[in-house]
């Protein structure tokens, strides 16, 4: 039985509702916001996310740690006919992806030079927001299916809009693949629902009575699992559903760049906890070598083919399909370790990512080119962007004492004690991106300008800028240096959704040495 | 005063901190002294560790700090806490003594260079990261010390970044540690999953019952660690383009400190490996072929930098040959003394660097001895130290390990007399090239700009600012850089009391054994022995000396004697980046090109294509109805939804 708590956790309103909606207010008043006034439009659009901000954080804050189960739980039947329900719930799973998209908004509002039309990317990007949170929060199928599918228009319109020169057979694109993922989804979630109202004989979505009925055998399971994992998998990506990637990163504005990468990959690692592995576990075991060999697979093939890119936002692209690919590999080891890291790792991961496209917009901006080649010779001129990237990409490269090492070394850690040789092979991504990494930066900023860059004048990181990145940096540092805060509020969901999982199959966690459960 | 341990620790890490957010204030000597203050600090504060520890009684030297818990997940519990024992404090003491030298040393030599303020930033992160490496109770801990040290060696290598040599220097450091250091990570995995702790003390109480193949595993791989940190054969051609990196970066990091860490860790683990005696035999092999294969070729090269490189490759392998023989004494005896010859070796070579306006190649120096006393006469010192002559450290040092070995193998001890020979004959070569002879510098650099296309220590555009002094003869640097030289000439010469073979005077062998156990010393092999072997060495390396200045004297052009096979390091690096650039860089190209684009995309794109034929939504799409079409897609789903599940429901 999954523990929920509806305490309102001293609020005078209901938090979680509190914090999809202020977003998504904020969206609309936008709409009705005269044209002309561009400044008050970014007003808007960075004080309503610096509310949601302020009130997630006050979640955050709020959540009690130890507690394995959900809390500030709210319920509202919706369409009582189809079992369908506002309901939103956080776990330790969800709580700190909640604060790291809440933070990772308004930087990517703010800290961006934003486009014409202002009015229009605001409000589309709290929209975004307000997706994004409700997904993380949802507790119930339905709900969650509309919150996910609402993050495609607005990343459509930021893409096809706001973007760079190719952007609009980008946008299409990626719309086209999540959308196709998703339909697949949506069948296997009426499949889910109505199998178990047979054995039932209630139609409900509520995910927490899906999780614990457990009706579907194991055939039928491992084709819904699949059905879930195939819009996660687009959504991630996990290769070879990842194609839409690059062009989509490439051709998307900064602040684009940064929610994808710092915020929307996050869902599909998220879905794949709470929808693959709690609603399918033995599916989940079953066909963990699968999801094991993809995500090893794209590890070695994102970096492989990042490495001889000549476009700095495509070759960082191709990154992130490795660097996910190891997050899948620590969540199908299906230990507490793999599972806690790997969430960790979702934090981390969303930090460092959209504080590397933040920096690499500022780089593009000064430049005026995306290709490496036209590059060079940047960190004589701009030593405090340099200083700011190099401390980013050695977060992202796993140099321990930063983020990206805690929850890399942890998952891979959980995941070798069930499965041994995928972490392995896993692991050989620490060597690969340090090859990616550094390659870029020396292309960068290492060197002497090539004609193309001396002839531009480049300042260094302004106020503005470095007020962007600080906060992303100092949690670079924080989330390495004291993680044990974190891990707190993480390890008890982690362990529920282990334990589940050994509690359906009656086959994990596997044995191995005493001190070393997982 | 064993509560000074955090201070160790503490103040690198704190003048890191300050430097970093308030050097510009500071202002330029200012930052470098605060730097060498916060080092001096460390140093003292493991001086009062020591004599804390030397105060209690053998069996109790061993004190454990916790400062925080780090990461728990689970049964995963790591702490940030150290471990003060004799190995960890011994470490500490010369790691911060020779870092304090050294930060003093750069001082001056780092003047003018406008990233003077950086450079100690970095200086200080990695003597934090150092200590952290040595100190910890846990192997994730010295893990976390362990890459510092290793990212801090990338930043100081491409310290110069305007130079693409140096840039890609520092890339191929980090990355070809990186491949051991992916051997560490599976060790730390196979060692947690068998005993559930990365803490030393959990771990070496609980290899009761361990099977051999474990132990074997986990020796290999934290070998394969040790091997990319401590550049030894196949991983160690990162160290000779290390060189790359300002002259007090070579002499602290890629000389005295952070390359022994790979022999330090041996040392650590040495529970382990004594549960795998084929593990050690594979250690002491490769040390000692690594040993070899790095003394040749450092008989044939010019850059003065590049052949104390392959003499710190080389050396490094004496110690993994003393470690392979479970001698940890003698190898952390020879860690120590060759810090301190090394380093002076390295600053004693800066200085002629910094003389000669930048100059590296020896063929290009000749009769300094005149010009530079004070460097001349120290580099004499560490030459006979590390050549092996009495009473010098480096004899007692180097023979201590070929006394473990003969006790191993003969074969091994014959490989670790020819290195003697070797050794002695190319540092030989070296002296006489550099402070003997004929001045070659005045024909071969008449103005101050550095010859195009030939390595000079600094990139072109800023040799001018501090160095402009120098346009005429060579002299002697400030205080601060002789005063260096000569505190470790003086080290290299008493250094061998550390640790005598006979009266019972070991020393440091003694002092560590609580730590090690198990270990082999000389104590056990007969006096003749002993005293057979050390004249048989001695009379090797009196004869390499006598070689090379046979053939070296007043004649330095002798082409015969350098061929390119080894003057080019057995072409080792053409055969890697033939291998791993160009064929690694030919599948990324096939699976970019091929695979990504025309597999995987062209399916996405065919099932589009196919799609487009279809229906007009699209095109529509593409003319500017992009937001209707959103909005209709996202309308359509609900729709699509509500059917089914009314379906569903029924």
């Amino acid at each position: 039985m999954i523990p929920v708590s509806t305490a309102s956790g001293g609020f005078p309103f209901p938090i979680l509702p509190a914090i999809v909606i202020a977003p998504a207010i904020a969206a609309v008043l936008l709409f009705f916001l005269p044209r002309g006034r561009p400044g008050l439009a970014k007003a808007v659009g960075i004080g309503a996310s610096l509310v949601t901000l302020g009130l997630a954080l006050a979640m955050a804050v709020r959540f009690e740690t130890g507690q394995p189960g959900y809390q500030f739980v709210v319920s509202h039947s919706w369409i009582p006919a189809f079992g369908v329900s506002w309901k939103l719930g956080v776990d330790g799973i969800s709580v700190f992806l909640v604060a790291v998209t809440a933070v990772l908004f308004p930087v990517a509002i703010a800290g961006p030079r934003t486009g014409e039309d202002p009015k229009g990317y605001m409000a589309w990007m709290l929209l975004l927001e307000a997706a994004c949170l409700g997904s993380f929060l949802s507790l119930d199928l339905f709900l969650f299916f509309l919150f996910f599918e609402l993050t495609l228009p607005p990343m459509y319109m930021l893409i096809g809009k706001w973007g760079f020169e190719n952007r609009s057979y980008a946008a299409i694109k990626f719309f086209i693949y999540t959308f196709a993922g998703s339909a697949l989804m949506l069948i296997a979630m009426l499949a889910l629902v109505f199998i178990d109202a047979r054995s039932t004989g209630v139609v409900t979505f509520d995910l927490i009575a899906n999780t614990t009925a457990q009706h579907v055998s194991s055939g039928i399971g491992a084709v819904l699992f699949l059905g879930f994992a195939a819009a996660f998998a687009v959504k991630i990506p996990v290769f070879p559903f990842h194609t839409w990637l690059p062009d989509a990163q490439v051709e998307a504005p900064t602040g684009g760049s940064m929610v994808l990468a710092g915020v929307l990959f996050n869902l599909g690692t998220y879905g794949l906890v709470r929808f693959c592995i709690e609603l399918f576990p033995r599916a989940s075991v079953d066909l963990a070598p699968l999801m094991l060999t993809l995500g090893a697979v794209g590890i070695v093939y994102g970096f492989l083919v990042a490495v001889v890119q000549t476009d700095l936002k495509r070759m960082i692209a191709y990154t992130l399909v490795a660097d996910l690919g190891v997050v899948v590999v620590g969540l199908f080891g299906l230990t507490t370790q793999g599972i806690s890291g790997g969430v960790y790792q979702m934090v981390n991961h969303g930090v460092s990512m959209a504080a590397m496209f933040l920096l690499i917009g500022m780089v593009v901006d000064r430049l005026g080119t995306r290709q490496l080649t036209a590059m060079g010779g940047l960190q004589a001129r701009t030593p405090i962007l340099a200083a700011v990237f190099i401390v980013v990409t050695l977060s992202i490269v796993g140099v321990p004492g930063l983020n990206g090492f805690v929850g890399e070394f942890v998952m891979l850690l959980g995941t070798f004690l069930t499965h041994r040789w995928w972490a392995v092979a896993a692991a050989v991504g620490m060597v690969l991106s340090a090859l990616v990494f550094l390659w870029a930066y020396q292309q960068v900023f290492h060197g002497r300008p090539t004609a193309h860059a001396a002839g531009v004048a480049v300042a260094d990181l302004g106020w503005r800028e470095l007020a962007a990145v600080a906060p992303l940096v100092f949690l670079i540092v924080l989330l390495g240096v004291y993680p044990r805060p974190f891990f707190e509020r993480i390890n008890p969901s982690a362990t529920r959704v282990v334990a589940h999982v050994g509690q359906v199959t009656g086959q994990y966690p596997p044995a191995v040495a005493e001190g070393a459960r997982p | 005063m064993i509560h000074a341990a955090p201070a160790i620790l503490l103040l690198p890490l704190v003048g890191f901190a300050v430097l970093t957010f308030s050097g510009r204030r500071l202002g330029d000597p200012a930052a470098g002294w605060l730097a060498t203050a916060a080092v001096a600090g460390s140093f003292v504060a493991s001086v009062l560790v020591f004599a804390a520890l030397v105060g209690h009684d053998s069996a109790h030297r061993s004190v454990e700090q916790v400062y925080y818990r780090w990461i728990p997940v689970g049964g995963f519990q790591v702490n940030v806490g150290v471990l003060l024992d004799p190995l960890s404090i011994t470490m500490a003491l010369f790691v911060t003594g020779v870092s304090t030298l050294i930060h003093l040393y750069s001082i001056s030599y780092m003047k003018a260079d406008p990233q003077f303020r950086k450079f100690f930033v970095y200086l200080n992160l990695f003597v934090f990261s150092m200590l952290a490496l040595v100190l910890s109770n846990n192997f994730l801990f010295t893990f976390l010390g362990w890459e510092g040290v290793g990212t801090c060696s990338y930043l100081l290598i491409a310290f110069w970044f305007d130079r693409d040599t140096a840039a890609s220097a520092g890339k191929k450091a980090f990355i070809v540690n990186r491949i051991g250091d992916f051997g560490f990570v599976i060790a730390l995995f196979l060692i947690f999953s068998r005993t559930g702790t990365l803490d030393y003390r959990g771990v070496f109480s609980h290899l009761g019952g361990v099977s051999g193949g474990w132990a074997t595993a986990v020796a290999l791989l934290l070998l394969a660690g040790a091997v990319g940190k401590s550049a030894q054969l196949p991983l160690w051609v990162w160290l000779p383009d290390a060189m790359e990196g300002p002259t007090p970066v070579s002499a602290l990091i890629h000389a005295a400190t952070m390359v022994t860490a790979g022999v330090f860790l041996m040392t650590r683990a040495s529970p382990i490996l004594h549960l795998t005696p084929v593990s050690l035999t594979i250690i002491a092999a490769l040390g000692a072929v690594t040993a070899l294969v790095a003394a040749t070729v450092a008989c044939a090269q010019d850059d003065i930098k590049r052949v104390l490189a392959y003499s710190t490759i080389s050396q490094l392998g004496y110690m993994f040959l003393g470690v392979g023989a479970t001698a940890y004494g003698a190898a952390t005896f020879h860690m120590v003394s060759h810090a301190f010859f090394k380093a002076l070796l390295f600053l004693a070579a800066g200085s002629v660097i910094h003389a000669l306006n930048n100059e590296q190649d020896m063929k290009r120096m000749g009769g300094l001895a005149k010009v530079l006393p004070v460097t001349a006469g120290t580099f004499a010192v560490a030459w006979l130290a590390i050549s092996g002559i009495p009473p010098f450290c480096g004899f007692w040092s180097k023979d201590a390990i070929l006394g473990a070995a003969y006790g191993k193998s003969p074969i091994l001890w014959a490989i670790g007399v020819v290195t003697v020979l070797l050794t002695a004959y190319y540092m030989t070569r070296l002296m006489v090239l550099t402070f003997t002879g004929q001045a070659r510098w005045e024909t071969a650099r008449p103005g101050g700009s550095p010859t195009p296309g030939h390595s000079a220590e600094r990139p072109a555009g800023e040799t001018q600012g501090g160095h402009g002094d120098h346009a005429g003869e060579p002299h002697e640097g400030p205080w601060i850089m002789t005063v260096p030289l000569i505190v470790l000439a003086g080290l290299s010469v008493v250094g061998g009391l550390l640790d005598l073979p006979f009266l019972n005077l070991e020393f440091l062998d003694h002092w560590l054994d609580p730590v090690v156990g198990h270990q082999t010393n000389l104590a056990y092999q007969s006096a003749g022995l002993k005293v057979g072997l050390l004249l048989a060495t001695l009379v090797v390396a009196l004869s390499g000396i006598a070689l090379a200045r046979g053939l070296w004297w007043r004649n330095w052009r002798r082409p015969e004697l350098e061929p390119a096979l080894l003057a080019n390091n057995y072409y080792a690096d053409d055969f890697y980046s033939r291998v791993f650039t160009s064929g690694g860089g030919a599948m990324s190209r096939f699976l970019a090109a091929a695979v990504d684009n025309r597999v995987i995309d062209g399916t996405v794109n065919g099932v589009a294509a196919l799609a487009r034929g279809g229906g007009t939504v699209l095109r529509r799409a593409q003319t500017g109805y992009v937001r209707n079409y959103a909005l209709g897609i996202a309308a359509g789903t609900v729709v699509i939804l509500g059917f089914m599940l009314s379906r569903a429901g029924s």
